[in-house]
């Protein structure tokens, strides 16, 4: 329903979920003790695993690397905590699988102070000691998709990159991480935006807000600097307006070319809490060791938006946060995208942005499935304008050349819009998976 | 102490749900012909309780009988064959013996239906095939028209409705000819005003165009129907009918008397929005509702017959499937795009 109040920016079609924000909007970042053992996986990050650079029994210092980049996409991992290495071999990765990984004791009665580095001096250094520095603080986007930063900071061969945007959309219901770093470290996130302006060679940065959090613009306006060319626009509430490519749309009115980059219009885009990560390390030369995750859900006692070391166990976290009983599906990210775990034993990684626990009351639903009735909805629904209703009927005949070649299967980004809004209870977007997994590998054969 | 849950679900995103479900969307279709229903039965009395009733019960004895001929579990919950069965209740002429509107009732959900594989799979609007069928078998019993507003109407049935099966039905009343074949055979034109409020002789659904009209904008509202298919149809009917009629006013009849004769709003509203058999795009949408204008206006002006809202349906329904393989939306990033 269009706003007939004030109507915001957009992009066209998307789908309107219920918030579900409210409890945790209004709660400051808390800060989370230390678990009594921390698992660090070395493939936190979309790319090349980290390599360890440390030897079981080692003791090392928080901020301390323990396992380096392997090649330019990948990062380093820092010690999250002072303590001990005690093992070095399989931890549990975030999809349940085992990955290599390293186990950390915190040490109990330590300061925990932070060892610093280098740090990177705004003024005097170049794009290219930026995109390093940036690197070796081991960022990775912390929206959710953990692609190391620094890799689409540098715009490719013969394109350049005219405006930042930076992403503090937030659309996915209930989480509310974006939300309150927006309101919390509004200098840091400045400070990100200078780094990356500078590292971009972006003349102006675009700060995209959703119009459910009108005080995070007001603040970021009232705190806007005089030095850089920055702008607060909101953007209007509707899912999936934190994609990449809508809020390009939403702002510049621009389209990002099937297949193509931001930067083939001039664009790049990083999440806020990444930005104020850059903002907050990078003076410092320290590495990330910690995330803002929001844990909530009506399976959650205490809700809230914590400040969580990584490698922290989800158990230990669920345990922190009095979780019910009756729990009974855990999903890592927001309801429309999260992963649902099978394993409480998996960490928090840098990808972490927050996780949501239903309780029976919200999964009792054994929804039947029906026929596609075609009655248009998920067409009305999908952000990239695909026929999800004809896709999932090619899908079912396991026609994924033509679901690729004639209906851009490729340019679904898996948002879950036409699940959402389908009638018939067709699990499309898993159909859609599924299906671009099949093609791949039979491309790669 | 907060224990381990003793089991987590696994389950694919997205985790949550618009609620939206077909049984749903179905009920509410037959919530929104309910008023419809009642005023057809204000009009032409017990007689259309009967037909609604018989139409109505038949299809969904019909669909559950098919579902256990094919071993499958019913499907009568999915509440799609209720508004097939009401739909074509609401087609037919109130006084039509009830063995005909069994057997049309079997045909429209075992050869409207079943023939193509169950719901979502239908190509023609299966009340439509219904009454297609009937009309082809018994074209008197299906013009002969029961007079509307009749003084014994809530005391009395007329007596074909229990005629023998295959015996030539006997008419006790002589029926009022309906405002089309007024129009059409003697140059009649019936009063607007009781065309729009639906105080004539016709189909036991086709009477109250208001009624319909406020069915079709609940089921608008609550985003159950695609309006630019009726907004088509009837815009279509209104712009070729109104410029014939200003070209010849002897000769054709008003825009406004086309708009609310006959089937047409029921049709415009009900029946082509068959979301199954409709095209999926706005564009679409748009393409097949102005195609059953086009149709009807034709086939009432220059055809054989006074009404031709169901052929047009139908006929659109076939070309429906074309028209999505032709209309495809524009994907995003891709084809002409503002220069940056």
């Amino acid at each position: 329903m269009v706003s007939l109040i004030q109507r915001y920016k957009s992009f066209s079609h998307g789908v309107h979920p219920p918030e579900s924000k409210a409890t945790t909007s209004k709660l400051k970042i808390r800060q989370f003790p230390f678990a009594p053992i921390l698992v660090l996986p070395l493939a936190q990050h979309i790319g090349t695993p980290a390599k360890a650079v440390v030897r079981e029994g080692q003791e090392v210092e928080r901020g301390q690397v323990l396992a380096e980049a392997d090649g330019f996409v990948s990062v380093p991992q820092h010690a999250p905590a002072s303590g001990v290495v005690r093992k070095i071999g399989l931890v549990p990765g975030i999809t349940g699988r085992m990955t290599p990984g390293i186990y950390l004791e915190p040490f109990p009665g330590s300061s925990q102070e932070v060892a610093e580095g280098e740090p990177c001096r705004l003024e005097s250094a170049s794009a290219d000691d930026i995109v390093a520095a940036i690197q070796a603080a081991g960022i990775v986007g912390l929206g959710g998709a953990a692609f190391p930063t620094h890799v689409k900071l540098k715009p490719p061969e013969g394109k350049t990159i005219e405006t930042l945007i930076v992403n503090g959309v937030e659309c996915e219901p209930y989480l509310t991480t974006d939300h309150r770093v927006m309101l919390e470290q509004t200098a840091d996130i400045y400070m990100g935006i200078r780094y990356l302006l500078k590292a971009t060679g972006a003349r102006h940065a675009m700060i995209g807000v959703e119009a459910n959090k009108l005080d995070a613009a007001e603040t970021l306006r009232a705190a806007a600097p005089d030095d850089i060319d920055v702008v607060t626009e909101v953007v209007a509430v509707k899912y999936p307006q934190g994609a990449e490519k809508m809020l390009i749309t939403a702002l510049l009115d621009k389209e990002v070319p099937s297949g193509g980059l931001p930067a083939d219009v001039g664009v790049a885009t990083v999440n806020v809490a990444t930005c104020a990560e850059i903002g907050r390390l990078l003076p410092h030369g320290r590495g990330i060791q910690e995330r803002v995750v929001t844990i909530t859900g009506p399976a959650v006692g205490r809700k809230g938006n914590y400040r969580i070391p990584i490698g922290t166990p989800l158990r230990f976290a669920l345990e922190q946060v009095d979780i019910s009983d009756d729990v009974s599906r855990v999903f890592l990210g927001g309801p429309m995208m999260g992963q649902a775990l099978s394993s409480l034993d998996i960490p928090i990684t840098k990808g972490t942005s927050g996780f949501v626990a239903f309780t029976t009351a919200q999964t009792r639903d054994d929804k039947k499935e029906y026929p596609c009735i075609r009655c248009a909805y998920c067409l009305d629904a999908c952000p990239i304008h695909l026929n999800p209703s004809l896709l999932g009927l090619l899908a079912r005949n396991a026609e994924y050349d033509r679901m690729v070649e004639e209906y851009n299967l490729l340019d679904c980004f898996e948002c879950g819009s036409c699940s959402y809004v389908c009638p018939s209870h067709i699990p499309l977007v898993q159909r859609f998976r599924t299906s671009k997994a099949v093609f791949r590998e039979r491309q790669a054969s | 102490m907060p224990t381990a849950p003793k089991t987590l679900e696994i389950h694919t995103s997205p985790h949550i749900a618009t609620g939206a479900s077909v049984d749903t969307i179905m009920r509410n279709v037959v919530y929104a012909l309910l008023p419809v229903c009642a005023f057809a039965v204000y009009v032409f009395g017990l007689t259309a309780l009967v037909t609604l009733t018989a139409a109505t019960l038949s299809c969904l004895l019909a669909e559950h009988l098919f579902c256990r001929w094919r071993g499958e579990a019913s499907t009568l919950g999915d509440w799609s064959i209720a508004v097939t069965g009401v739909l074509y209740g609401l087609t037919l002429p109130p006084g039509l013996p009830v063995w005909m509107i069994v057997l049309g009732g079997f045909i429209a959900v075992g050869v409207g239906k079943f023939l193509f594989g169950g719901l979502g799979y239908n190509a023609f609007n299966p009340a439509l095939v219904g009454r297609a069928f009937l009309q082809a078998a018994f074209p008197v019993a299906m013009t002969t028209w029961y007079p509307s507003l009749g003084a014994a109407r809530f005391t009395a049935l007329p007596s074909s409705t229990f005629a023998f099966p295959f015996a030539t039905p006997t008419y006790d009343s002589i029926s009022g000819a309906t405002p089309l074949a007024a129009m059409k055979f003697d140059g009649d034109i019936t009063a607007a005003t009781d065309l729009v409020m639906g105080l004539t002789s016709g189909s036991t659904g086709e009477t109250s165009s208001l009624l319909i009209i406020v069915g079709g904008i609940y089921l608008v509202a609550r985003n159950m129907m695609n309006w630019r298919i009726p907004v088509a149809i009837l815009a279509t009917v209104f712009a070729l009918s109104g410029g014939l009629h200003l070209l010849a006013p002897e000769s054709y009849p008003s825009p406004v008397f086309m708009l609310f004769a006959g089937g047409l709003m029921l049709g415009a509203v009900f029946m082509a929005t068959d979301m199954v058999a409709s095209p999926m795009t706005s564009l679409g949408c748009v393409l097949y509702g102005a195609l059953i204008g086009t149709l009807v206006v034709v086939i009432r002006l220059w055809g054989g017959m006074p009404e031709g809202v169901m052929y047009a349906i139908l006929l659109a329904n076939a070309v429906s499937p074309h028209i999505d393989n032709l209309v495809r939306p524009r994907v995003y990033g891709t084809g002409e795009q503002e220069s940056s």
